[in-house]
């Protein structure tokens, strides 16, 4: 594992969301100032004085690319900097946010583990069995749906008709089941395709036959010869199902009302919250290079070949 | 399965009738594509028709641990100890944002956190708040108000006409209404508050009904004056915020008024009109605020709610840019108005029973002219007018005066799911007449700053007539204006009108008592606007809400002050 090659990789990232965050934001049409006070203040309430108070306040004219090498400055001190919007420092905004989404995303992530491998390897031992037919049909269904319909089929059959979940809200366990659910089906459903392929794929191998001429049962070939086989590619795609788990959250935050990051993000675009818009990207970003570290990591220990 | 019903009703209404493109589905709301819904209704129609089919699922869930809990004591009869610790739930749109009241002070003073010194009824009849009385000097220029004893801000302090007018001063030097009025100065003496003011100003006990004008405690700011904290002196207490989604509220035990049943309450803010609707639908939301039309029918049939109508102070208008070359014509302006079918628009689209026949709503009395002839679709006499205007029908039926071609951007916003559709639909009227209408939707913002920087053509939205309870305040700042900046951000646009403005200044000043001949001066304020059509009045808005069977006694404020939890109790 190179570490100083990481930690520049994770250096470009940073230099590179923020500088295309920053230009993103600056090339969006229309006065800052406006949409700030927009974001400020409601319909109801805004007017050019509010819009003047806010250009005052900023020091708006002033701005230019100078404002990204503040910004950059600041990063080096760990600093992201305060909402435009609420006045708070965008730090305790994420660090609130980006742990509802963790949340959810963990127990998304927990759930889908236990949804998809399972059924996925139980299909891979019998390729083209009725199990391994069935997972098809319903794997390609779940992943073709949108998530928004799907979060509006579940919220339809267990909160409405059945009534045993709440349809959105936040804040007791019992929350987190739908929106966690609605993103792991989705995610289970690609998991299962990919155990279910490579466990068809050790059952092909001349490890996988020997291992029961010599006659170890199923159970034992499975666990001693072909878990670490299956595990390699799931690990692998967990780097990747990350991406689209911050792609779901947003559509998932909106419906079911959860305080997470999706939520927080989009709003923050359309209220021009330049620094908010900055901090969460690059948070989002480096928690990518993070999670893909780890994913190396974890596969180098699962399939220690190659290492010297 | 209502809710689909009447939504392919409606698209079959909105490609037959009114146009044949594709419905505008912004991100933020109201954007369920509606072949899916097709896919879910045929679907669902299948599973609930068979419902032992899904009684698997049931089985699965329950087994998995998970209790039924919120349903539980659902048609069960409340001891008292159970009314102590349960929950409200409070559903509504509006996002959290901070604790300053330019932020998010109208949340508060819906919750009850927070009081203002005036109050206003549900006639809108301005009525004692935190100041018990007030009176205005002779001159005019001092008014004096007296502050009710023996208030406790929520941090134990009591409140103090020095604090009162350290709240009012804080909210005078931010931006806000308080701005507009002509105060030199705000001073405590004894338990009275003195505002002294450069010129008379009637108005200015509604300016002071405001949310912006919340008396926090002295405690609540910080050196710059921005509030950190809300403690009001309302009947609830604020327990815990996390912006920008929920917050929770407990009974105020020391509150000046009538200790409230409901004893704890959880405000939400959940964006998405069809989630609101569901959660209110499964029993997760008490009180569930501004439902979409499609979710009220839906919902009309459900045996755990009721639901709840009142007329609010908003009108659905459409601004004109009276600086255009075609629309400086009032004759053009009125041409627009006729080529409108307001009735198709509010039954269809708003589903509400009529459009407007004027800018004020029958709920503004003295605003409200019933003697004015009533605005109308005819397209026949709409392409007179414009004939007779010079417009002539082009080639590709569009109307053209000489070079010129009849073509206008119309700017409009998502955040009020109806605006795009109401958008669409004026778009198809204003072409019958031959006007080409090119749909811009954008920000809120591209309102006010298209109308400073004159780029605005048109642009629909929907406005809030009462910000203070008296209209004169959104009047004053809408169509006032002067000779070189006329109008307002949110109003009129290149249109003046000398005698208006001074009538309005008058009604600010001194009331609006009827004049000398006998007319009532807001009828006749009305009047004006009906000739001259600055803007285009084309619905009058209704707030609807659903409201739990477990709750009784629940009403609703046309002023949208409050969500009323202090009047509300569990049902028996």
């Amino acid at each position: 594992m190179n570490i100083p090659s990481r930690l520049l990789q994770l250096l470009m990232v940073v230099l590179m969301v923020g500088g295309a965050s920053y230009l993103m934001m600056q090339s969006l049409p229309g006065d800052a100032s406006w949409r700030i006070a927009a974001g400020r203040y409601g319909y109801d309430a805004l007017d050019a004085a509010a819009a003047a108070s806010v250009r005052a306040e900023m020091g708006m004219e002033s701005s230019g690319g100078l404002s990204f090498l503040y910004w950059l400055g600041d990063i080096l001190r760990l600093e992201l900097g305060t909402s435009l919007i609420s006045g708070e420092p965008v730090w305790n905004e994420i660090r609130h946010q980006l742990g509802n989404s963790l949340s959810l995303a963990g127990a998304a992530l927990g759930l889908s583990l236990l949804i998809g491998p399972p059924l996925g390897l139980l299909a891979g031992l019998r390729a083209g069995g009725i199990l391994d037919r069935c997972l098809l049909a319903v794997c390609s269904l779940l992943r073709a749906i949108p998530q928004f319909l799907l979060a509006l089929v579940l919220i339809l059959l267990l909160a409405v008709e059945m009534g045993v979940l709440p349809a959105a809200g936040h804040g007791e366990a019992q929350h987190f089941i739908l929106p966690a659910l609605t993103l792991a089906l989705g995610l289970a459903a690609v998991s299962a395709r990919l155990a279910r392929d490579a466990m068809a794929a050790v059952t092909q191998t001349a490890f996988h036959d020997f291992a029961r001429w010599k006659g170890l049962t199923t159970a034992q070939t499975f666990w001693r010869h072909g878990l670490r086989h299956v595990a390699l590619p799931l690990v692998t795609y967990l780097g990747l199902q990350f991406v689209t788990l911050v792609e779901g959250v947003v559509v998932i935050e909106s419906i079911f009302g959860w305080p997470g990051i999706g939520h927080a993000l989009v709003h923050a675009i359309f209220s021009r919250d330049v620094p908010m818009v900055q901090g969460t990207a690059l948070v989002l970003g480096v928690g990518f290079v993070v999670i893909n570290l780890l994913v190396d990591l974890l596969g180098r220990q699962l399939d220690p070949r190659g290492v010297q | 399965m209502q809710m689909f019903n009447s939504l392919s009703r409606f698209r079959w209404c909105h490609r037959g009738r009114f146009s044949g493109r594709p419905l505008a589905t912004p991100f933020s709301a109201g954007s369920i594509k509606l072949g899916q819904l097709h896919f879910l209704h045929s679907w669902r129609q299948t599973l609930s028709s068979k419902a032992s089919r899904w009684s698997w699922l049931a089985v699965m869930t329950m087994s998995a641990g998970l209790t039924p809990a919120v349903h539980a004591a659902e048609g069960e009869a409340l001891s008292s100890r159970e009314s102590a610790v349960r929950r409200l739930e409070i559903v509504a749109p509006f996002d959290i944002k901070g604790a300053d009241p330019l932020l998010s002070g109208i949340l508060f003073q819906r919750m009850q956190m927070v009081e203002t010194l005036v109050d206003v009824d549900a006639t809108g009849q301005l009525r004692p708040g935190l100041a018990t009385e007030w009176s205005v000097s002779d001159d005019s220029l001092i008014w004096k108000f007296t502050l009710r004893s023996k208030v406790k801000f929520h941090d134990g302090s009591l409140l103090t006409a020095q604090a009162a007018v350290q709240a009012l001063e804080i909210a005078r030097a931010k931006p806000g209404l308080l701005k507009s009025v002509p105060v030199t100065d705000i001073v405590a003496q004894g338990d009275t508050l003195l505002i002294h003011l450069s010129e008379p100003f009637a108005a200015l006990p509604a300016y002071l009904a405001d949310y912006r004008q919340q008396i926090l405690a002295p405690s609540a700011y910080d050196d710059s004056g921005t509030a950190l904290a809300v403690i009001g002196t309302g009947p609830y207490r604020m327990m815990s915020m996390s912006p920008p989604l929920s917050l929770e509220v407990a009974a105020f035990a020391d509150y000046w008024g009538e200790q409230p049943d409901i004893r704890r309450a959880r405000y939400q803010a959940v964006s998405r009109a069809e989630g609101r609707a569901l959660m209110a639908e499964s029993g997760d939301a008490d009180f569930t605020y501004s439902l979409d039309p499609a979710s009220r029918q839906r919902l009309r049939d459900s045996p755990r709610v009721s639901l709840a109508s009142a007329p609010t102070p908003r009108t659905l208008l459409l601004k004109v840019n009276a600086n255009h070359a075609a629309f400086s014509s009032p004759d053009v302006r009125r041409a627009l108005s006729l080529a409108i079918d307001r009735t198709a628009i509010a039954q269809v689209v708003l589903r509400y029973p009529e459009g407007a026949s004027q800018l004020f709503p029958p709920m503004i009395e003295g605003w409200h002219n019933a003697a004015l002839p009533a605005l109308h679709q005819d397209v026949i006499k709409a392409r007179e007018s414009l004939e007779a205007a010079g417009w002539q029908v082009g080639e590709d039926g569009i109307r053209h005066k000489g070079d010129q071609r009849l073509a206008v951007s119309l700017i409009t916003f998502s955040d009020r799911p109806e605006l795009p559709l109401v958008a669409t639909v004026l778009e198809r009227q204003f072409h019958a007449i031959g006007i080409a209408t090119r749909l811009d939707i954008t920000n809120f913002s591209a309102i006010p700053s298209g109308h400073h920087d004159g780029s605005l053509e048109l642009a629909l939205f929907a406005r809030n007539l009462a910000l203070v309870p008296d209209p004169i305040g959104t009047l004053l700042s809408d169509y006032a204006g002067t000779a070189e900046a006329p109008g307002g951000d949110w109003g009129a646009m290149g249109w003046h009108d000398v005698d208006f403005t001074a009538d309005l200044a008058r009604m600010a000043r001194e009331g609006h008592g009827a004049s000398d001949d006998g007319r009532d001066p807001r009828g006749e304020a009305s009047r004006v606007l009906q000739d001259a059509l600055p803007v285009i009045p084309i619905a009058w808005y209704y707030q609807n809400l659903a409201i739990s069977n477990r709750l009784e006694s629940a009403q609703v404020d046309p002023w949208e002050r409050s969500f009323g939890l202090s009047d509300l109790r569990w049902a028996p």
